[in-house]
């Protein structure tokens, strides 16, 4: 059924679809109304036989994960930011475990600076935790990828992130057309776990794992990983056939097999460059869009076949590794090495910073110029930058950067003159 | 595509607008999204609302930088922000307020508009006579509808009884009433003189 409701309202009632049976959540922004929604579900009784429980912390949320899901209950929870940092640990076994557990990431930046907007940093401190990491452009595919993310986890028996962007995407109001029971039901069969905690058959989950196994035991896990490859495509086409829509896979291409210029990125920045690289072919420009859908398992081949006929890839990404640049541009040029391909990092969108149009035309007309560096930051306050590097070259004691640069901008609200 | 922008305080309604907006636009089968500035949002604060009604899929998320429709919920923004930034003056202009435009002292911008795409009204002052609380959004979607007919009253009254329940739902579906008459009567008044 078609309705115009807010992201975080459209996920909340598709997880529900997937008779969820243990919800455990602490709430933080952008996230809160997701497992809102779900509490309102469960407590009205529209959602049964679902145990909600509004725990102490995120590392007690993804804790009492871990033991529902261990006891083979269909377990999901939702966070974003500080709240995934502060589950780390968890998150990390909840993979090593190999337990089926889903949790929606509203992505947002991580502090310090203090920062309550979007970006990916929180999704990228966790790309090597082993869990499969799902990215999506709008709001449908929000709902439609959470409701592969369940088949595709208990299919494979690992935990699966949803990342859709904070704000952008959970805040804002669009059309979605919302699936019947019936379809879900459908698509997704109840829960069989492959190890449960069952006091008639008594086993151990967890154990201590020493050097002469343990190398095993990991290969394992990034071998399920690359067979995640071919069930992320099996699963998106069965929902398609079912559903009717394309939500999901490793990669959808926007015109990029038949573009000199592609921009690579993920999320919902994807849809601004639609329209963007609309109006560019308008004007007869050969430019396209790749966008990164699976970012764990990656789609090495994939993307290097998609890319195979590009004379430069434009990376664009919300987030990068301090002291190194920007992560996605750097695994996509391991995945296109045989390629003869130029790669520029554009970075961008940090802290919630608006990605407009028209400063994505730029970068696009700097390419086609072939002006475009290495390594770009969209928007970047050059001036601002320099100021405060004089600053710290002038004296030892130039004080704490980020009040130094908010009183320079003249938001002198949360600094003090010293 | 059409798009909108809201400018207002914190506890104006303003978010509520743009969603409103975006639903009334869904029921006449329009694609349409809205979503707010994003901040740390408290009463008072100067805040932004963003809408877009189209025939086709709408996948853009930059926040609407150049309006076809601007309303300024609260006039003491003129001194705040920069509300006109971007704006297309082919398009229309809201302002609540008792005041002209040259009252306000905004004729450099007001005149660049086409006639008539420009109205003010004393959206607070009817919408404490009609849901006696200083919240003007209403009565501006009223207006709205009438100066544009981007989308019509009968989407709209539903969108607010969907929202909130009959108790709130119905003074306001008055005060949307009584900000489409008035400024269907400035037109018809602009159109005899």
């Amino acid at each position: 059924m078609l309705q115009q409701i807010s992201g975080s309202i459209a996920v909340a009632e598709a997880v529900a679809l997937c008779r969820p049976e243990v919800v455990p959540c602490y709430p933080i922004t952008p996230q809160t109304h997701i497992v809102e929604h779900i509490s309102t579900l469960v407590k009205s009784g529209q959602l049964k036989n679902c145990t909600y429980e509004n725990v102490e912390s995120e590392f007690a949320s993804m804790s009492l994960c871990i033991g529902a899901s261990a006891a083979g209950s269909r377990t999901y929870t939702a966070t974003a930011s500080q709240g995934l940092l502060f589950m780390m640990e968890a998150v990390y076994n909840a993979s090593g475990l190999a337990l089926p557990i889903v949790m929606t990431l509203g992505n947002r930046a991580i502090g310090a600076p203090i920062n309550i907007w979007n970006d990916h940093s929180d999704a990228m401190s966790v790309r090597d935790a082993g869990w499969i990491q799902l990215f999506v452009e709008s709001n449908q595919q929000a709902l439609d990828v959470h409701i592969q993310a369940f088949k595709l986890a208990e299919t494979l028996s690992l935990p699966v992130m949803v990342n859709m962007d904070g704000f952008i995407l959970t805040h804002a109001i669009t059309r979605v057309d919302m699936p019947t029971q019936e379809q879900v039901d459908q698509f997704l069969p109840p829960f069989i776990p492959r190890q449960k905690l069952d006091t008639e058959a008594p086993l151990s989950i967890g154990a201590m794992v020493g050097p002469d196994a343990f190398t095993e035991v990991r290969y394992l896990a990034h071998h399920k990983q690359k067979e995640a490859l071919n069930i992320i495509e099996q699963q998106a086409a069965e929902f398609q056939g079912i559903f009717g829509r394309d939500s999901g896979g490793l990669i959808k291409s926007y015109y990029a097999e038949d573009a000199e210029i592609v921009f690579v990125a993920m999320g919902s920045v994807v849809g601004t460059m639609q329209e963007l690289v609309e109006e560019l072919r308008e004007e007869g420009h050969s430019v396209g869009i790749l966008s990164i859908r699976s970012f764990r398992p990656f789609p090495a081949n994939a993307i290097d076949k998609a890319l195979a006929n590009t004379r430069h890839a434009i990376i664009f990404e919300k987030s990068f590794a301090v002291g190194m640049g920007g992560v996605l541009a750097s695994e996509i040029h391991m995945a296109t090495v045989a390629n003869d391909i130029k790669i520029s990092s554009v970075i961008g969108g940090l802290g919630g910073r608006t990605i407009t149009k028209k400063s994505l035309r730029k970068i696009i007309e700097s390419a086609m110029q072939d002006e475009l560096d290495t390594e770009v930051f969209l928007d970047l306050e050059g001036t601002t930058v320099v100021r405060e590097l004089r600053r710290q070259q002038e004296g030892q004691s130039s004080g704490p950067a980020a009040e130094n640069i908010l009183r320079d901008m003249g938001v002198v609200s949360a600094s003090k003159t010293h | 595509m059409f798009q909108v922008r809201i400018h207002g305080r914190g506890g104006q309604g303003v978010v509520s607008a743009s969603e409103l907006l975006s639903v009334a636009a869904f029921e006449e089968g329009k694609y349409s999204q809205s979503f707010p500035s994003f901040g740390s949002e408290r009463m008072g604060a100067p805040v932004q609302a963003f809408a877009r009604v189209s025939d086709k899929p709408i996948t853009t998320r930059e926040p609407v930088m150049e309006p076809d429709m601007l309303i300024i919920q609260d006039p003491t923004l003129f001194l705040a922000v920069n509300v006109f930034e971007g704006a297309n003056t082919d398009g229309f202009l809201l302002i609540n307020s008792a005041k002209t435009p040259e009252e306000l002292g905004i004729e450099d911008m007001t005149d660049q508009y086409p006639p008539n795409h420009v109205m003010t009204l004393p959206a607070t002052e009817l919408a404490m006579k009609y849901i006696k609380q200083p919240k003007p959004n209403t009565i501006l979607l009223g207006a709205f509808a009438a100066l544009t007919q981007i989308v019509h009253m009968p989407a709209l009254e539903k969108a607010i009884l969907d929202k909130f329940p009959k108790r709130i739902a119905d003074p306001n579906i008055t005060a949307t009433k009584a900000g489409y008459n008035l400024i269907i009567q400035k037109l018809e008044q602009a159109q005899e003189a």
